[in-house]
């Protein structure tokens, strides 16, 4: 555990002399048209469109199924339905034959032993591995929900990197914190995750002690996680020495499964500490027992949440993770503002801002539709939700597993990592200005979304122990009202797979090329979809049906930029 | 010298400039899999344009086979070509009158007709039909790879693409589609080995750098952004539009655009030939053939629907070869027409003609045996609406042929792409790399067969020069019925009897064939 003492922001900015912002990405914040509505109740029409535009935004789950039962809700009691709590998932288990040898497949890890001294890099990587596969599990078997897309967004705000703590049974605790939380009290999520261990560990807290004052995870309590870089947020140098001193003495117990943090009252500051006049020159005092730590980190939150800066940076990130990542003077009055303020009337609760913002005019104003670009897991979740890909039974744990890892890697290599952002500030697509969401697409990842739907849709897919991943157009297909005729076809699938519509001409081109093999008489397909329906065992006609849809979907997947979007 | 003894012989492997996959060719040492690799593909410059003709198009009204112009106009009166409109290539067989460009390319010896291209048991679906033609395939065979595909990922060719590509060896694409999404033709053992350019708008934006225009909304701006990424990082887009900014069309034939989309295609692939690509094939296509109904306009039946696409067909071939020519290119460019199928015989009382069998196909370019491969159908005088052009040749002969002649593709890989043998035909003249082998035996000759009409069975004679033939009999609509002989037969004079015990009256078609050489005709079972 010879760790040294970190005392840097771990904050830097994203490279751009490398490819990794592509040449075309904003080199400014874009003039684009944006809206003065605000947060009045959105008034207008409830159909597919709205109903698909809120399922993007907030969920992982966009099957026409959650297209009906939002149909038979009005929008307000569709947010609501959003909004459940829901009840906490069994947690990750082994699910690989290993080293890992105190536990069979199918036991939970999240608080077992093992021996440190053999295999635990090993095993840490097992557990690891379980902890983020199990997660896409989580993300593709919600209903229509939003607390995994949640609990990503607290993964990207409240960043940790799980590889760096290398502590799985402290990351699945962080995570479940997230998860917990993820429509709680903001304040006291802030307060769990200061005193969880996977974060004492990323940010060296659980080496700060009055004699060696650790400032990291005190800076960017205030930088990152609370306060933020606004305009109105002035706290100095001063005051991140002083909340470190108020947040010593707190300490990781590694023999207690998972680890447990303690307070030491010995490695505690116990002087009072000063703080500047962005503060109000508050003076927290300094304290002496076993509950100091606590009750001095009580005071800490209470000072720095009655900045009302806090509740605007919170509502500025949810802005961009929900809505687009311009906040324009109209944004920032008409949405920003009486969202703060609402957040701040609620003592912090979570809900109530989302409600707001979910239920408002601003939200479902056109400017505001397929804007956002999917993140990498965005993405490949909806690739396998939208048709209905067939997943292994949950019961081959080994397979189940791999599948979601499959996953999990291929998200990663697009650049989202789920349970290891970049560093501490989150993924670079939601703060690095002025790129943004551009920054998942570029020369490398690009290509990879292509290849990755492309070999979704072949033929013989992509198996995974054993098993087939494939997409069987005809699940789908079959789904639509009306796939006998190629308009009402095509027609619903870009309702369905794209925020925007497309032009006639673009419509004509793929029905032409795709379904008709270049006809130009509709009957053909309509024919040939017939003959398949009409004996949906016979292997030729289906054939001619699955080939023709395969070409269609495959290009508005991977030939057609519209499916980037959300 | 072909590439692999280029390189045993004058360059230390060591030193090899190639990269595969990333990796210096070096890192690797010698081995089986690497030289594999680097002698992958056959050495060859030459290029094959194919032109698809969506719909089905209709061969006798394409070429006409002016001696059976009697029986013909019984058929077909509504829609039949006046005779002396037609446009003369012999004194038996001449071209629609809307084909003029292709009427200067036969005369000038650079167009090759080959009759009745078909296949047994043909199919009248649309799909199905393409798909077959697509994927070479027999009637009753279902494939998920493309004839071209498969030919391009042969282990002679370039069984590792897309891994490791573009690299110094093939820096092009395979092989380029343009005016829609991939064709299926070019679905590989496992990849596509084509790429896309989707309409002549995206090949002018490709090379100009800019994208279709979006809303001027936030979704249209980060739509923008996408497209560019997606077109730059197209593994081919630097070589095409180096290719293309290192030529230009010359040929003033070319139709003046919209009104011709196949030529604002041809025009493009000139270009890209000329620049320098490497890209073996390219594919454009015309849709529209699929003429149920008005076909011609009535009493100027030299006009109309068909008329004004077998113009741009014409004029858009006539325009390329001259381009090509003036580009200094023609020498290693061959052209091909196909259609999924032919039209009926008899035409319908809507003025157009339903979905038929066999139909003539044509092949161009500077290295082509000019001139008419095949006999003219034969058209009974007494036609009903279901019987079909027989036919003559099976397109897979055809496309054997063009691998062998033009690619120099060994008789090993052929049977692997179109999955047996196919007679070779004599299509080409000359080329870079293969010398034509035309086996057309010399004493080759098939007998009327005796009694005709006849019940229930009839003998055939026919001569063999001591090879192997197959002679098989099949109906009206072109379905096979039988094989009456097949294997080696020697040097000589040999008759066989065919028994049609429970078909039904009609006419029915007996043709024989050793490699290049076929010959059909016609009896009648009369019960």
């Amino acid at each position: 555990m010879a760790e040294q003492i970190k005392n840097r922001s771990k904050v830097s900015p994203v490279d751009t002399s490398k490819d990794l912002v592509y040449k075309f990405a904003n080199k400014s914040i874009p003039n684009v048209p944006r809206t003065s509505a605000g947060l009045e109740a959105y008034s207008g029409e409830w159909g597919n469109s709205q109903i698909l535009h809120l399922l993007r935004r907030t969920t992982f789950s966009q099957r026409l199924e959650d297209i009906s039962l939002l149909k038979t809700k009005t929008l307000k009691q569709s947010v609501d339905h959003l909004l459940t709590a829901q009840t906490l998932p069994t947690p990750p288990v082994k699910q690989i034959i290993g080293d890992d040898t105190e536990l069979a497949i199918g036991d939970t890890w999240i608080n077992a032993i093992y021996n440190y001294g053999i295999n635990s890099g090993v095993i840490n990587s097992y557990r690891k591995t379980s902890l983020r596969s199990w997660w896409v599990g989580l993300m593709l078997n919600e209903s229509v929900n939003i607390r995994e897309k949640m609990t990503l967004f607290w993964n990207n705000h409240f960043a940790t990197e799980l590889d760096e703590i290398d502590e799985p049974k402290s990351g699945y605790v962080l995570n479940n914190i997230l998860r917990t939380n993820a429509l709680g009290n903001f304040k006291a999520l802030t307060k769990q995750i200061t005193l969880t261990p996977a974060m004492l560990r990323y940010l060296n807290g659980y080496l700060n002690s009055a004699t060696a004052p650790d400032e990291n995870y005190a800076r960017e309590l205030q930088e990152l996680f609370t306060l933020g870089k606004g305009p109105d947020s002035n706290y100095t140098e001063a005051d991140i020495k002083a909340a470190a001193r108020v947040l010593s003495g707190w300490r990781i117990n590694n023999l207690t499964f998972p680890p447990t943090t303690f307070y030491d009252n010995t490695k505690h500051d116990k002087t009072n500490k000063q703080f500047s006049s962005f503060y109000n020159n508050t003076i927290i005092i300094g304290k002496n027992s076993s509950t100091a730590g606590e009750e001095e980190l009580d005071d800490l939150l209470k000072m720095i949440f009655t900045q009302e800066e806090v509740s605007k940076h919170i509502c500025r990130k949810l802005y961009r993770w929900f809505i687009y990542y311009v906040i324009d003077k109209n944004a920032e009055d008409n949405v920003i503002t009486p969202l703060a303020k609402i957040f701040r009337d609620s003592n912090y609760e979570i809900k109530p801002v989302l409600n707001a913002l979910f239920n408002s005019a601003h939200f479902f104003e056109f400017v505001n539709i397929g804007c956002v670009i999917k993140n990498p897991i965005d993405f490949m979740i909806s690739s396998f939700k939208q048709y209905y890909v067939a997943l292994p039974e949950q019961t081959n744990i080994a397979v189940v597993y791999d599948t979601w890892r499959y996953i999990y890697d291929l998200a990663g290599s697009m650049q989202l990592k789920m349970t290891d952002p970049p560093n501490v500030a989150g993924w670079p697509a939601f703060w690095q200005e002025p790129q943004y969401y551009e920054l998942w697409i570029n020369s490398d990842t690009f290509p990879k979304r292509a290849q990755f739907s492309d070999l979704l849709i072949s033929t013989n897919g992509t198996t995974r122990g054993g098993f087939k991943l494939v997409i069987d157009t005809l699940i789908l297909a079959n789904k639509l009202t009306n796939p006998s005729n190629p308009n009402s076809l095509i027609q619903e699938l870009v309702e369905y797979l794209y925020p925007i519509s497309i032009s006639t001409d673009q419509i004509n081109f793929l029905k032409t090329n795709t379904l008709l093999s270049g006809q130009t008489s509709d009957v053909y397909w309509t024919d040939a979809w017939n003959a398949y329906k009409a004996n949906p065992t016979n292997a030729a006609t289906k054939k001619i049906v699955t080939d023709r849809l395969q070409m269609l979907l495959k290009y508005m997947m991977s030939g057609m930029s519209e499916y980037q979007l959300s | 010298m072909n590439r692999r003894d280029f390189i045993q012989k004058t360059v230390p492997l060591s030193f090899l400039p190639f990269f595969i996959g990333g990796y210096s060719i070096k890192a690797f040492g010698r081995s089986p899999f690497l030289e594999s690799l680097i002698s992958a593909a056959t050495e060859t410059n030459n290029v094959l344009v194919l032109i698809q003709l969506n719909g089905g198009n209709d061969g006798l009204n394409t070429v006409l086979p002016i001696d059976q112009y009697s029986n013909l106009s019984n058929a077909r009166s509504n829609i039949l070509i006046a005779e002396n409109k037609i446009l003369k290539l012999t004194n038996a067989t001449g071209l629609h009158p809307a084909m003029t460009g292709m009427k200067k390319l036969y005369d000038s010896g650079k167009l090759s007709v080959v009759q009745s291209v078909g296949y047994p048991n043909p199919n009248f679906s649309h799909f199905r039909a393409t798909d077959i033609w697509l994927t070479a395939s027999d009637s009753n065979q279902y494939e998920t790879s493309g004839w071209m595909g498969r030919y391009l990922s042969d282990q002679n060719e370039f069984p590792e693409y897309p891994t490791g590509y573009p690299n110094s060896v093939m820096p092009d694409p395979l092989a380029i589609q343009i005016g829609s999404v991939i064709s299926s033709g070019l679905q590989g053992y496992s990849a596509n080995m084509g790429m896309a350019i989707t309409s002549p708008t995206n090949f002018y934006q490709f090379i100009s750098n800019t994208v279709d225009p979006a809303p001027n909304t936030p979704a249209g701006h980060e739509l923008t952004y996408i497209r560019q990424v997606a077109q730059q990082t197209n593994l081919f887009a630097g070589a095409i539009k180096n290719a293309a900014t290192k030529a230009t069309n010359k040929s003033t034939l070319y139709p003046v655009a919209p009104d011709n989309s196949l030529g604002d295609q041809l025009k493009i692939v000139a270009r890209l030939i000329a620049g320098g690509l490497k890209t073996r094939i390219y594919i454009v296509s015309i849709g529209g053939f699929d003429t149920h109904s008005i076909q011609a306009v009535a009493g100027q039946t030299e006009t109309g629907t068909h008329a004004n696409l077998l113009r741009r067909l014409s004029s858009a071939i006539e325009a390329f070869q001259d381009d090509i020519k003036l580009l200094g290119a023609e020498n290693r460019v061959l052209g091909m027409t196909f259609s999924e199928f032919g039209r009926r015989i008899k035409s319908n009382s809507s003025g157009g003609t339903d979905h038929g069998s066999a139909a003539p196909l044509f092949l161009f370019g500077k290295n082509v045996k000019s001139g008419i491969l095949g006999s003219n159908p034969i058209i009974s005088s007494s036609v009903s609406a279901n019987d079909n052009v027989p036919m003559q040749y099976d397109f897979r002969s055809v496309y054997a042929s063009v691998l062998k002649s033009w690619f120099g593709v060994p008789d090993a890989e052929l049977q692997r792409v179109l999955f047996k043998n196919f007679q070779s035909l004599p299509i080409i003249t000359s080329t870079n790399i293969a010398t034509h082998e035309d086996v057309k035996p010399n004493r080759f000759e098939l007998f009327q067969n005796y009694p005709n009409p006849f019940n229930p069975s009839t003998k055939i004679r026919f001569n063999s020069s001591g090879s192997n033939l197959t002679l098989k009999v099949y109906d009206m609509t072109g379905k096979e019925i039988q094989t009456i002989a097949e294997g080696n037969y020697p040097s000589g004079s040999h008759e066989v009897t065919f028994y049609a015990n429970g078909l039904p009256s009609g006419i029915y078609y007996y043709r024989l064939q050793s490699g290049s050489y076929t010959e059909m005709k016609a009896m009648a079972l009369v019960k």
